[in-house]
């Protein structure tokens, strides 16, 4: 008795410690519950927030009018920009480059093409933009060659060591010598040019002023220092007439094609891959009667031509070739119209995307495609004469017919998305029709990314359903006999064989799939098969031979065993399947049905199909199912069934008509949960297909899924790029796709506890 | 017949077929594993037979006899071999026969009707070699700095005798390469990034400048003892050699250098293969992979699991049960905490892939990142944490987990039965004391099921390690002997991710498989035994609850 008082006093002395502990205790646990939940809702958002710069408009600051002083009245022909966005180069028509300050429009540098003397230009063309050749054509017949150039160095800063100061010195170089290289033989002026120049060869199309278009291609070689280039002319040709006067030439960029616009509105395809020899391909009129061609531009690549109308009509067109290899020049599709004559397009170096000017003064920018009109802007009444993308597509330069140089920044990460070409079909360059792809990557750098979703989550679905169809039935029928049939001994045995099941690694199940059971299937397809399809009806036979067995003999053994006995029936006719496959195949398919399916049916066989994923994903998804389903039949409440019993229905009718329909819910819940997992499995699909992103429903051919794309292409992905924030939208998608039906099937399966317990 | 059916017994049989699928698929896919994965080190005999070649003329074929299946004709005639045959059907056997730097090819399909008899000659030799694979081969010489001192009979014991010397000296070679070159390159790396840590600070004075020189020196005098001690070893272990005839009469010298062992399996005795497999087995579990990780042992791969597991449960374990008895025993029971329960379970659903990527993108780029520009500027531009590593895979694999234990704790303190809170409570105790000493340790148990059920997903997990830390061949463990012992910003090596890269990313799928099957069969048992444990633990737990319920 003593003691307990003692304990008491010295517990209630204590008191103020205890109580402060006591709340210690609860904020420790609060904090930390509350940070962990917190956590967990992290990885939603940072998804979310990751995401979301895919789908944020375009944007651009104001444009802002530059003070370039114009030269001796020279008129501009081209503007440039250096990579970082510090200088501007504007080309003026007779050989003056003024290089300007992108911050205040300051001349940095005033330089004069080294033109011969007295021989006045007589036009000019500028090449591909991120090579930087430029070129004027001279009165003379004759070309002079040379590229804006921006020498980058560091220094280091007076003021803090660890820092580097940039200095970016402009300049030109004439990467083909500082002579005029002879294009015309006749010495006539030259009035259109047009030029592409790589470390192989140069080629150049003229107009001369008495109608001749001639082709030459030039061969430079350098001398052993490097230092001087001797350059030959190595093929000189003239092409054919074209109707109406010629109005631009464009030559792509790899120098196999030229496009000579002519005649308002006709575009006429030379193949000049042979310089001795280029073809006239085809003339197709690429805007409609009554409209003209106003301006045009190849994209980035080579391979398009943006169309610009006095309408405002923007097109685009390639080359297209369908099943003969014969390539007709195509309209792909056109962009949403500007309200006046196009007077400018000016395409981005890198990627897909091109701004055109209209002579009422707008600026739009679009992406071709994603087929998206991404920023409009106007700049007052004078219509644009010349615009020019910087290296990075992160800001634009125009010059408007008043001469007033004007520049904006850009934020444009990611115009290739767009619902259509995330979902849809898209036409991409020289494929021949519309089609779903995904793409990400390849080696060229003039490559346009194909960013479809549509047939990974095509793939997804498919491997979901070809999983579901083996899983469904076999989990809620096992799950129906271990919860209302099975005797307890062996439901003992079951259930934590299931659970093992459950937590089998996927990756074992993939691999197995992948490297035996793809290749067994392959050599015993028809056994296969035929175990597939027999395997019920064996089922069936079993049970009416066990029926026939005399009772006394059947009784010993009693109910709730069915399962253990049809084992050896299972094991006997997957046996004789497999033995009997091969005589079928060599009876009916000419001993090899694979072979015979694609030779006899055009069916095509790979050999990691969905057939094998269905089996190995199923048998994953099957514990999901089984254990849920088992739940929802086993806690139906006894005495509706003992009252459904006790008026004579048989065991299989009380279940039938009683459990399951009280119980559906909870199977349907199940499938749900089961079909969350098919839909986010990696490993197998990963392993047991061949992850090419085709686009069918037969169960031969494989597919790529959304979980297996990103695990392949996720570590390679650069960050921040439209690729890796494509990845993490797939995440994004099947993490709410999942979450979304594990909810709905958690919300289910508590309005049917809720039902139990009322009942 | 139709009063049978229409009692509805053969749709009995029928779901009771859907049971006993299921379980003969579980158990056929453990059979399977352990058939295939515990067969891989016993020593299997060599066959000779010959093949007759398109020409007419027989070649003799020396090798393991590793599968054989049924195949169709057609596809072994388009394969390009002449077949006299009416059947549609024939049996082909998958021969190892070794010599990749002879044949290039390892494996072969031969199809069976163009094989003579098979006999098992009990000379032939079976050798394991640190690169190229096995040597299958007649013994012919023994040599010493090229000249021959056994021949014939003898040669065998000579063999054995020089063998043991040569891996001796190949043991101490590997553990100069290993450990101490290691060590001495980790204090190089370490002194470098001090003095750029140094320098960046502008910091670097002449004086400590000099003390990093002299320390540099040390290391560099050691290194240079280690290199030429490595010289003299190997120089040394080129003494010996072999020679061998292959299957079409060519002798081949190896030198024991790079002999790991020698067999001739046909002269085994049954006690003789079963000491050598379990060597092999010891090998496996103990050694590190070679060529390419299709042969040697998994021992990173396993401390890697193992390592990365005990980190994740290191931080799973209290967060997962902080917050259950948070939303148990603290948080007011209402919708919210119902959205907030319903939440958490529907967590385990979501797609492992989904917690990889986030993995990836908030803990390496984003966290690793700013940590590396914190604290490692001196490392730049080579990433510290801010590329993939343990500690990032243990942490994504913790909030993946998370639900498990969470839903398990729960669970535990739900069956805690009232009385014995209220008892503890009127016996004067506050909350926290209640909870502490009475429902805790009561909950205990489904803590531990919980936890064991998080580190058998862990351990099984695959898919989010390849994008937050698994590499193929890890350089170093991430526990080592150079301070600070513990490496947690660097790449691991991880079973499930062998399995993957080893069974479908390696150049010799083949030669490879009998591995996999070994190191799926040791995840497989892992896996198996942890989740048994904690159906154990879970139903005694249940059991003790309803007695419990009964005070």
């Amino acid at each position: 008795m003593e003691k307990i008082e003692a304990s008491i006093t010295s517990a209630g002395g204590h008191t103020g410690r205890r109580m402060a502990k006591d709340k210690l205790f609860k904020y420790v646990m609060t904090f930390g519950g509350l940070s962990v939940i917190i956590a967990i809702s992290t990885i939603f958002f940072y998804l979310a927030g990751v995401v979301m710069p895919l789908f944020m408009p375009a944007h651009m600051d104001d444009l802002k009018p530059l003070p370039v002083p114009a030269v001796n009245g020279q008129k501009s022909v081209h503007l440039a920009m250096e990579e970082q966005v510090e200088i501007g180069a504007r080309v003026a028509d007779q050989g003056d480059v003024t290089f300007f300050s992108l911050a205040d429009g300051r001349p940095l540098l005033q330089e004069r093409v080294g033109l011969p003397e007295s021989v006045p230009a007589s036009t000019f063309a500028a090449g591909d933009p991120r090579k930087r050749t430029m070129a004027y054509g001279l009165a003379d017949g004759r070309l002079m060659l040379f590229k804006d150039d921006y020498k980058v160095s560091f220094t280091q800063d007076p003021k803090d060591p660890k820092k580097d100061i940039r200095a970016i010195a402009p300049g030109l170089v004439y990467p083909l010598g500082k002579d005029a290289l002879v294009l015309d033989d006749a010495g006539q002026p030259l009035k259109k040019l047009a030029i592409q120049h790589d470390g192989d060869g140069t080629t150049a199309v003229a107009l001369t002023e008495d109608g001749r278009l001639l082709l030459a291609y030039y061969t430079s070689e350098n001398d052993f220092t490097g230092e001087s280039t001797t350059t030959t002319r190595a093929a000189l040709h003239e092409l054919r007439k074209l109707d109406g006067g010629v109005d631009q030439l464009l030559l792509e960029v790899k120098q196999r094609d030229l496009y000579v616009l002519h005649g308002g509105r006709f575009i006429s395809h030379f193949n000049v891959q042979d310089k001795d020899n280029p073809v006239l391909k085809q003339t197709v009129a690429v805007v409609p009667e009554g409209e003209r061609v106003t301006a045009a531009a190849l994209l980035s690549g080579g391979f398009s031509i943006i169309v610009g109308s006095d309408k405002g009509r923007l097109s685009q067109w390639f080359q297209v070739r369908d099943a003969n290899n014969h390539n007709t020049f195509t309209r792909i599709r056109e962009f949403k119209p500007m309200a006046g004559a196009i007077t400018s397009v000016a395409p981005e170096h890198a990627r897909k995307g091109f701004v055109s000017a209209d002579e009422k003064g707008a600026v739009n920018l679009y992406y071709a495609t994603s087929e998206r009109l991404l920023l409009e802007r106007a700049t007052g009444a004078a219509p644009v004469r010349l615009a020019a993308f910087a290296p990075r597509a992160n800001a634009v330069v125009l010059e408007t017919a008043k001469g007033d140089i004007r520049v904006a920044h850009i934020e444009n990460e990611y115009p290739e998305i767009s619902f259509g070409s995330l979902w849809g079909k898209v036409w991409y360059e020289s494929y021949e029709k519309p089609d779903y792809l995904w793409q990400s990557a390849a080696a060229s750098s003039d490559f346009e990314p194909k960013f479809s979703l549509s047939p990974l989550t095509f793939g997804t679905l498919k491997a979901a359903f070809y999983a579901m169809l083996l899983a469904v039935p076999l989990a809620v029928m096992g799950a129906i006999f271990a919860a209302y049939f099975m005797s307890p001994k062996m439901r003992g045995v079951v259930k934590p064989s299931i659970e093992i099941m459950e937590a089998l690694p996927t990756v074992i199940l993939g691999f197995l799939a992948g490297l035996w059971l793809a290749p067994f299937v392959d050599g015993n397809l028809a056994g296969t098969l035929m175990a597939l399809f027999f395997l019920p009806f064996s089922f069936l036979i079993a049970a009416y031979l066990w029926h026939l067995l005399p009772r006394q003999f059947t009784d010993r053994i009693g109910p709730g065993w069915e399962a253990a006995l049809l084992l050896p029936v299972i094991v006997l006719v997957v046996w004789l399947a497999v033995a009997l496959g091969h005589p079928v195949e060599a009876a009916l398919f000419g001993g090899d049905m694979p072979r015979w399916m694609s030779n006899e049916l055009g069916w095509t066989y790979e050999q990691r199909n969905s057939l094998v994923v269905g089996i190995a994903m199923g048998f994953a998804v099957i514990p999901t199912i089984f254990s849920i389903a088992e739940d929802a039949v086993f806690s139906v409440p006894k005495h509706l069934t003992s009252g459904s019993l006790a008026l004579g229905a048989t065991p299989w009718q009380t279940l039938f008509n009683v459990v399951l329909l009280t119980a559906s819910p909870g199977i349907f819940s199940a499938i749900m949960v089961g079909m969350g997992r098919a839909v986010g499995e990696t490993m197998i699909v990963l392993m047991a297909t061949g992850n090419t992103a085709v686009m069918n429903l037969s169960i031969f051919t494989g597919f790529r899924t959304l979980s297996a794309n990103i695990g392949v292409e996720m570590p390679e992905a650069a960050l921040g790029s439209t690729h890796y924030l494509l990845l993490f939208f797939s995440a994004l998608v099947l993490f709410v796709f999942t979450f979304f039906i594990n909810t709905l099937a958690e919300l289910v399966r508590q309005r049917l506890r809720e039902k139990y317990s009322s009942i | 017949m139709r009063n049978w059916f229409k009692g509805g017994e053969p749709w009995i049989w029928m779901t009771g077929g859907a049971v006993a699928l299921s379980l003969l698929a579980v158990y056929g896919v453990v059979w399977m594993t352990a058939a295939q994965g515990l067969g891989h080190w016993w020593p299997k005999p060599l066959v000779e037979t010959t093949i007759t070649a398109p020409d007419g003329s027989s070649q003799r074929v020396v090798g393991e006899l590793r599968d054989s299946e049924e195949i169709s004709l057609h596809r072994l005639r388009e394969s390009g071999y002449t077949i006299d045959s009416k059947d549609k059907y024939t049996s082909r056997y998958l021969f190892k026969q070794g010599n990749r730097d002879v044949y290039g090819i390892d494996f072969k399909w031969i199809p069976a009707p163009l094989l003579s008899e098979f006999k098992y000659p009990k000379d032939v030799i079976s050798i394991e070699r640190h690169e190229w694979g096995s040597f299958f081969g007649y013994l012919k010489s023994v040599k010493e700095n090229r000249k021959v001192v056994a021949e014939g009979a003898a040669a065998w014991a000579e063999v054995q005798k020089r063998l043991l010397r040569s891996n001796e000296l190949f043991d101490e070679i590997l553990s100069i390469e290993k450990h101490d070159i290691g060590k001495v390159n980790y204090q190089l790396e370490r002194l470098r990034l001090k003095q750029r840590k140094l320098e960046l600070k502008g910091d670097l004075t002449e004086a400590v400048q000099a003390e990093i020189d002299e320390e540099r020196a040390i290391y560099d005098a050691q290194f240079a003892k280690l290199k030429s001690r490595l010289d003299a070893l190997r120089a040394e272990n080129q003494r010996d050699s072999l020679t061998a005839e292959v299957q079409d009469g060519k002798v081949i010298e190896i030198p024991f250098a790079k002999i790991a062992d020698v067999i001739q399996p046909n002269d085994m005795s049954v006690i003789q293969k079963v000491g050598y497999y379990l060597t092999k087995f010891y090998e496996f579990i103990v050694d590190d992979p070679r060529e390419a990780n299709t042969e040697g042992g998994i021992f990173p791969a396993i401390f890697g699991t193992v390592m990365m597991v005990l980190l994740m449960a290191a931080m799973v374990t209290p967060l997962g049960i902080m917050a259950a008895v948070y939303m148990r025993e603290y948080a007011k029971q209402g919708p919210l905490i119902r959205v907030l329960r319903i939440s958490v379970n529907n967590l385990a659903g979501v797609p492992s892939i989904v917690y990889g990527v986030f993995g990836l993108g908030f803990f390496v780029y984003f966290l690793g990142g700013n940590i590396d520009a914190l604290f490692f500027p001196e490392a730049h531009p080579a990433p510290v944490f801010g590329s993939p590593g343990i500690l990032w895979s243990s942490l994504t694999l913790a909030l993946l987990t998370l639900p498990v234990v969470i839903v398990a704790t729960e669970e535990g303190l739900s069956r805690v039965p009232r009385s014995i809170r209220e008892g503890s409570l009127a016996l004067g105790a506050t909350k926290a004391e209640t909870l502490w000493r009475t429902v805790l340790p009561i909950a205990s148990p489904a803590m531990m099921t919980g936890l064991i059920l998080a580190v058998a997903r862990a351990a099984g997990e695959v898919a989010p390690l390849m994008l937050v830390g698994v590499v193929k061949l890890a350089p170093s463990l991430p526990l080592d002997l150079n301070f600070p012992f513990l490496h947690l910003e660097r790449k691991f090596m991880h079973l499930g991710f062998h399995i993957y890269d080893v069974g479908f990313q390696s150049p010799n799928v083949e030669a490879a498989r009998p591995l996999v099957y070994a190191t799926s069969l040791l995840l497989v048992i892992i896996i198996i035994v942890l989740n048994m444990f904690a159906i154990r633990l879970r139903n005694r737990l249940r059991e003790t609850m309803r007695g419990l319920e009964g005070v």
